[in-house]
């Protein structure tokens, strides 16, 4: 190797000087390459919430216990009329791995084939592996549509 | 013995990793006067390798579907964090790897790199051109907007006149007979599946076939050169050329970061295949000397359409650029300049029409 007097090596505290920097300069460098790159990643918040409202089926559509799924927003509900002619509504994405629950007309129960879950008329979790029940929902019968509101309570 | 001497120790037993630390500190790269056109296809492969990158991040939100290509792209541009700059970035490099790998093989042909025996680095090389601009024209299409489908229309249909093969070359582009969401999906499929296998089997091709054969020192400047002491003349690949390399890619990521930021690549209006064709019809700049070129010469000569004539000009042209190699096979004197004659011409006919299409016709 040639001598030079301009090398670094010769001079401690100018190298370290230089090697700060450089690290600085690419540590900055990088962190500003992949914030946007992970903050793309992730998706903004959908958009379509829906409403808090929806028409989940008309009077007459249900026969005495008897259950139909419906869309509410980006997620399936159930609306179930019971025995007594009376109609509840729940979510119908089972709380324990997200299958979408059925009623079951001979059980008179909200039955998960995924994992064998059942929860009540109540929306409980009353047997298998689900943690939580159901969210439960409004509903309200006017005229002749049937719709169904989120509630703040629970 | 430390951790990493360990799994060095651990390596170097199974792969001979020092023996290809040793080949790579033995690597040089010649070192003369035009030693920086050496960082051209460095930068390429960087843009390259960022295409990849960035074109992976936009395939997370993009749909390949008339309904949906352009609302997706739109909802990138303005709903997605940053997506405004991954796609700008997608674009605005596409364009600036094109140009950097026109302006490599300049370079070469110029410094008659080319010649035995890299022959065959020269046909890698004018693949990967072709490949590079099949990226480009595919990719053109995927926002699904006015002016990328009309002109689809208008490109499609000149591949269309090529003699023979071309109905069935329409036909196989297009997926039928008009442009439609078939060409789309085509498209979509070249673009991201087709295209970047082939892309990286001769990538890694021309890389080899680079590394086989070292680099080259144009004809003119190789007596004076092999005069000097191998200190002066040469530079280590690692760490001191790849290090230079390193400080280009840096300036290059810094001026696509730039031209992203303060000119986001617009998106348009969205393509309705049954309005009329807006004016002003052009395909990108990298296609501007041929569709000019096209557009100068009459509806007839003689038993072709205009169209077909300089299709199939352009398509001899093009081959006889990729057996440039064969052509010129050294030698002296008058020989040895017509290969320099072809190249100057070449290079002032695709710069000249460019010119023309953008500053004299675009009026």
């Amino acid at each position: 190797m040639r001598e030079d007097k301009s090398n670094p090596t010769q001079n401690p505290e100018r190298r370290r000087f230089l090697e700060v920097l450089l690290g600085t300069g690419i540590v900055a460098s990088l962190v500003s390459f992949f914030y946007p790159v992970i903050r793309y990643l992730i998706p903004p918040p959908s958009t379509d919430l829906g409403s808090n409202t929806v028409l989940a089926a008309t009077v007459g559509e249900l026969g005495i216990n008897a259950g139909k799924i419906f869309r509410f927003g980006d997620h399936p509900a159930l609306l179930v009329r019971m025995a007594d002619g009376n109609y509840s509504a729940f979510s119908a994405v089972c709380t324990h791995l997200g299958c979408t629950v059925e009623y079951r007309p001979d059980l008179r129960e909200i039955w998960c084939p995924c994992h064998n879950g059942k929860y009540d008329l109540h929306g409980r979790n009353i047997s298998g592996p689900p943690p939580r029940p159901l969210t439960e929902f409004q509903v309200n019968v006017q005229g002749k549509d049937i719709y169904v509101s989120r509630t703040a309570a629970t | 013995m430390s951790p990493a001497g360990q799994v060095r120790d651990w390596l170097d037993e199974r792969f001979g990793w020092d023996d290809l630390v040793a080949f790579i500190r033995h690597k040089t790269v010649p070192l003369h006067r035009y030693s920086y056109w050496y960082y051209l296809g460095g930068i390429t492969l960087f843009l390259f390798t960022l295409q990849v990158v960035t074109g992976i991040l936009l395939l997370l939100y993009y749909r390949p579907t008339p309904s949906d290509a352009f609302g997706s792209v739109q909802y990138i541009m303005t709903q997605v964090h940053f997506g405004w700059l991954i796609r700008s970035i997608h674009s605005w490099g596409a364009n600036l790897m094109i140009f950097t790998a026109f302006a490599h093989m300049f370079s070469v042909a110029f410094f008659k790199a080319y010649r035995k025996p890299r022959e065959l680095t020269w046909l890698s090389g004018i693949i990967l051109l072709f490949l590079v601009l099949g990226f480009g024209f595919s990719g053109y299409l995927l926002p699904w907007n006015t002016l990328a489908f009309f002109a689809t229309t208008v490109g499609t249909n000149l591949i269309g006149q090529v003699p023979l093969a071309g109905p069935w070359l329409l036909t196989f582009l297009r997926g039928g007979a008009d442009v439609t969401g078939a060409t789309l999906g085509r498209f979509f499929a070249f673009h991201v599946a087709l295209l970047p296998g082939l892309a990286t089997a001769f990538l890694l091709t021309h890389l080899l076939l680079v590394q086989r054969f070292g680099i080259s020192v144009p004809p003119s400047l190789e007596p004076a050169w092999q005069a000097k002491p191998p200190a002066e003349r040469e530079i280590r690949f690692f760490p001191n050329f790849m290090l230079r390399e390193l400080m280009a890619w840096y300036l290059a990521l810094g001026a696509l970061g730039t031209l992203a930021a303060l000119r986001p690549w617009g998106l348009g209006t969205k393509a309705d295949p049954f309005a009329s064709a807006p004016a002003g019809i052009r395909p990108e700049w990298y296609f501007m000397f041929m569709f000019e070129t096209l557009k100068l010469i009459p509806a007839r000569v003689g038993f072709m359409t205009g169209e077909a004539l300089g299709v199939l000009v352009f398509g001899l042209a093009a081959v006889a650029w990729t057996l440039l190699p064969f052509l010129d096979r050294g030698g002296t004197g008058r020989k040895r300049r017509w290969a320099a004659g072809a190249v100057v011409f070449a290079l002032g006919y695709v710069v000249g029409m460019t010119l023309y299409g953008y500053l004299v016709m675009a009026k």
